[in-house]
């Protein structure tokens, strides 16, 4: 971050309100930005649904996803509750907990690995069943949708990754809880979208 | 774990976000899987859950909220509403029209 050089001197009570001044312009742009993502999505599900009748003689949603429910529903669970224990770690980023900041981290971490192991495999049944993005206009809007939604969340991975180096480096200074903010956002946000994820294309497929 | 912020939650804040996103999202699953009800109350029930899903994760998780200090995060937020509503429901009414248009065409 190019603003890290200037906001990182040593804090005395005058220049804290600064820098808490600058997280929260920080925190707000990085909102702004997840709104920004959000149109991306709206765009993808709205090209879902308008192709995911046209199969072309191929399996429909209905023959894809029946079987695949239980399935679908433990990688809804695992990102719930991976959301929920990074607002654990959220809490101990506020009361200074640098110990139990990192051991949520970990456990986050952990949880969204096997989401994407788990959709990493997904995706590699269907493709070897010569199901994969080109076989119909649907499964390509499919495997944009759900694709750009792994994509994401494997971002979020390297990210936690890196700042929890950061945060073992450096301790939970402003700046470093700033950017677990921000992380959490990014977070709760893919959380979110999977949700819509569960429902348009999994529930709404097998109705 | 108490917290001198009010932007953060709180234990309990994200305890109730958690029980409530697991119960909204059991709740349409059964309704889809064990064919509970007509497709058609399947279908309104489960937009409404995933919308009450996505209130419950706004309030509790990303802390969003009517108050002062979360003012600009609020305005920004239903304006992208405004966005997302125009961009899907625009696309979904012109495709709509064209395959309706070009089918007649054809038929």
């Amino acid at each position: 971050m190019s603003t890290k050089g200037i906001l990182n001197v040593p804090s005395h009570p005058h220049e804290h309100n600064h820098d808490a001044e600058a997280s929260s312009k920080v925190i707000f742009g990085f909102w702004v930005y997840i709104l920004s993502d959000c149109i991306l999505f709206s765009c993808l599900f709205a090209t879902y649904s308008v192709l995911h009748t046209s199969t072309y003689g191929g399996p429909g949603t209905h023959e894809l996803f029946t079987d695949k429910m239980p399935y679908v529903l433990t990688e809804t669970f695992i990102l719930l509750i991976s959301s929920f224990t990074y607002g654990l770690a959220m809490l101990a980023a506020h009361s200074k907990r640098k110990s139990q900041v990192l051991f949520w981290l970990m456990v986050t971490f952990a949880l969204g690995f096997s989401f994407i192991c788990m959709e990493i495999n997904e995706f590699h049944h269907l493709i070897s069943e010569g199901l994969g993005p080109d076989h119909s206009a649907f499964l390509s809007s499919f495997f944009t949708l759900v694709g750009t939604h792994g994509l994401h969340v494997t971002c979020g991975l390297i990210w936690m990754i890196i700042l929890m180096i950061q945060v073992s480096k450096h301790g939970l200074t402003e700046i470093t809880t700033r950017k677990l903010s921000c992380l959490s956002l990014f977070w709760h946000f893919l959380d979110i979208v999977w949700i819509f994820v569960f429902t348009v294309v999994y529930l709404m497929g097998v109705i | 774990m108490t917290n001198v912020h009010n932007d953060h939650g709180t234990f309990k804040s994200y305890i109730v976000g958690f029980i409530l996103s697991i119960v909204l999202t059991i709740v349409p699953y059964y309704l889809v899987v064990q064919h509970a009800l007509k497709t058609e109350t399947t279908f309104i029930l489960v937009v409404l859950l995933a919308i009450a899903q996505l209130f419950v994760q706004l309030y509790f998780f990303l802390h969003l909220s009517t108050k002062q200090s979360q003012r600009w995060n609020l305005m920004t937020f239903l304006f992208t509403c405004l966005v997302l509503f125009i961009l899907v429901a625009g696309s979904l009414w012109i495709m709509w029209n064209m395959n309706y248009n070009m089918m007649e065409h054809l038929g």
